[in-house]
């Protein structure tokens, strides 16, 4: 479970705060997928590290159950270049002292996943975007994470690739049980993969509107009238900053 | 392997020159290959350059590694913790400029004439070209690769061991491949006084006493030494950073 009440966030700089987030107040249930949505600026990314940990509310609470066994995929995937996929993925377990047997056993499991099968012992430079996304999945997996933050994810992948992994995503969080919170600037991806959408807008970033959406994650999802009109009502929100129809 | 025949090549041509102006030359100065290579091998028979040779081969590499043992520690630690930069950066910025080579006279009044003089000059030169670099590489890693190892749960230790000292390994490689020349200038500057052994007192010796095929046998050792320094931090390179040869 994790609870946002009304937290606030801003950044020093030179003797100056500047103001980030205000305001912010939402909850996402355990093994439930929340997609933060809003553009470029409004806070999205601030919002995710507050809610793994790596910032802390100015004002506020946040409070996240299971924080310590959270998983991140970072923007660009933040693998490191200079180990193997292998090392990659395993690299979480390797930190916790984790014994070399499990290590290896897990590492070829979820490579196999993720379909990435033969290529542990490649260097991430030497894979598609597509493929290192996977990478970065497959780390974020391998230290079992109860809830699995990820910033855009997806937003350097040409199309279809992008809705296959959203895809790969939808399975694994349904197939794994755990809570997700997945930060975007798609639309399409927050209608398909947030049961709860959380828009922000503005600077400094607020909830404009809190959008539930609990048909998201369903594997003919995106085909349905439904799917595109949520996809529309927030796009009216984005536009209109709030003042959208009911859906 | 065309590389390698490149290089053979090379060899050859200045070998072709090196005979030619001996021959245009006619001079005791400049005496032909030939007569250098078989001084040498009659030298490396009888033992009596091997002895010199062992003991500026273990003079270089004992300085280098005195100087990696802490420049490279030191580096890090500067270039990554903000504080320590902040208040070292002054000190490194007034000393690395000096010419460490005129503090000689200095060196030996403290250490005395023996071996721990040479190596300890040779290890204050290279100590800090490798320091700056090693400092400035450390500043230089991309934030984002902090993130990604704080969310998997990493020490201080451990984000040295997986990222601070990898990102930096080709930079710190390179620095010693700059340092290698250095270190074996210095070495012969510290070989040419107060001893007996060595590539550099053989040189100055043979100089003194006009041999002159003897002066180049030196110094073909000298550049052999150099070259073979080379060749192995190659290997090494080859071995700790397949990541950068695999794009």
């Amino acid at each position: 479970m994790i609870t946002v009440d009304s937290a606030c966030l801003g950044f020093s700089h030179g003797g100056t705060t500047l103001p980030v987030l205000r305001d912010i107040s939402f909850t996402v249930e355990e093994c439930d997928s929340c997609a933060v949505i809003g553009p470029s600026g409004c806070g999205k990314t601030s919002l995710l590290f507050l809610l793994a940990g790596l910032l802390r509310p100015d004002q506020g609470v946040v409070e996240v159950a299971g924080q310590a066994q959270s998983g991140m995929i970072l923007q660009n995937y933040g693998l490191f270049p200079w180990k193997t996929v292998a090392e990659n993925v395993g690299l979480g377990l390797v930190l916790r002292g984790t014994a070399r047997k499990t290590v290896l056993a897990t590492v070829e499991r979820l490579l196999g996943e993720m379909g990435l099968s033969g290529f542990g012992g490649h260097f991430p430079g030497q894979l598609s975007g597509g493929m290192q996304q996977r990478v970065a999945m497959a780390r974020a997996l391998a230290v079992e994470p109860r809830i699995l933050f990820m910033d855009e994810p997806l937003s350097s992948l040409d199309a279809l690739t992008r809705e296959r992994l959203q895809n790969l995503i939808a399975e694994v969080w349904l197939s794994k049980r755990i809570t997700m919170v997945l930060v975007t600037h798609s639309i399409e991806e927050a209608v398909f993969l947030g049961r709860r959408i959380v828009v922000l807008g503005g600077r400094p970033g607020r909830v404009l509107r809190l959008v539930d959406n609990p048909e998201a994650g369903g594997g003919d999802y995106r085909d349905s009238d439904v799917f595109f009109r949520r996809c529309v009502l927030l796009r009216q929100i984005l536009k209109g900053e709030g003042d959208g129809p009911e859906a | 392997m065309g590389r390698k025949r490149d290089i053979a090549l090379a060899a050859v041509v200045l070998l072709v020159l090196w005979e030619a102006a001996a021959l245009a030359l006619d001079s005791m100065a400049l005496p032909q290959p030939w007569q250098v290579a078989l001084d040498t091998a009659r030298r490396l028979a009888d033992g009596s350059l091997l002895d010199d040779l062992a003991i500026s081969t273990l003079r270089a590499l004992a300085g280098i590694a005195l100087a990696l043992a802490t420049a490279v520690p030191l580096g890090l630690m500067v270039g990554a913790e903000e504080g320590l930069r902040r208040r070292l950066s002054p000190y490194i910025y007034l000393l690395y400029p000096v010419p460490h080579v005129v503090l000689l006279p200095l060196i030996i009044i403290l250490f005395g004439i023996g071996e721990f003089s040479k190596i300890f000059l040779i290890a204050l030169i290279v100590f800090f070209q490798i320091l700056v670099t090693t400092r400035d590489a450390a500043k230089n890693i991309h934030r984002n690769y902090y993130l990604a190892i704080e969310t998997l749960g990493a020490s201080r230790l451990q984000v040295y061991r997986h990222v601070i000292l990898p990102a930096t390994l080709p930079k710190i490689l390179t620095a010693m491949r700059i340092s290698i020349g250095t270190a074996v200038a210095i070495l012969f500057f510290v070989e040419s006084f107060a001893t007996t052994r060595g590539l550099g007192y053989i040189i100055m010796d043979s100089w003194g006493r006009s041999d002159y095929v003897a002066l180049y046998s030196g110094i073909s050792s000298m550049a052999a030494l150099g070259f073979s320094l080379y060749l192995l931090l190659d290997r090494l390179e080859r071995r700790l950073c397949l990541w950068t040869q695999s794009h």
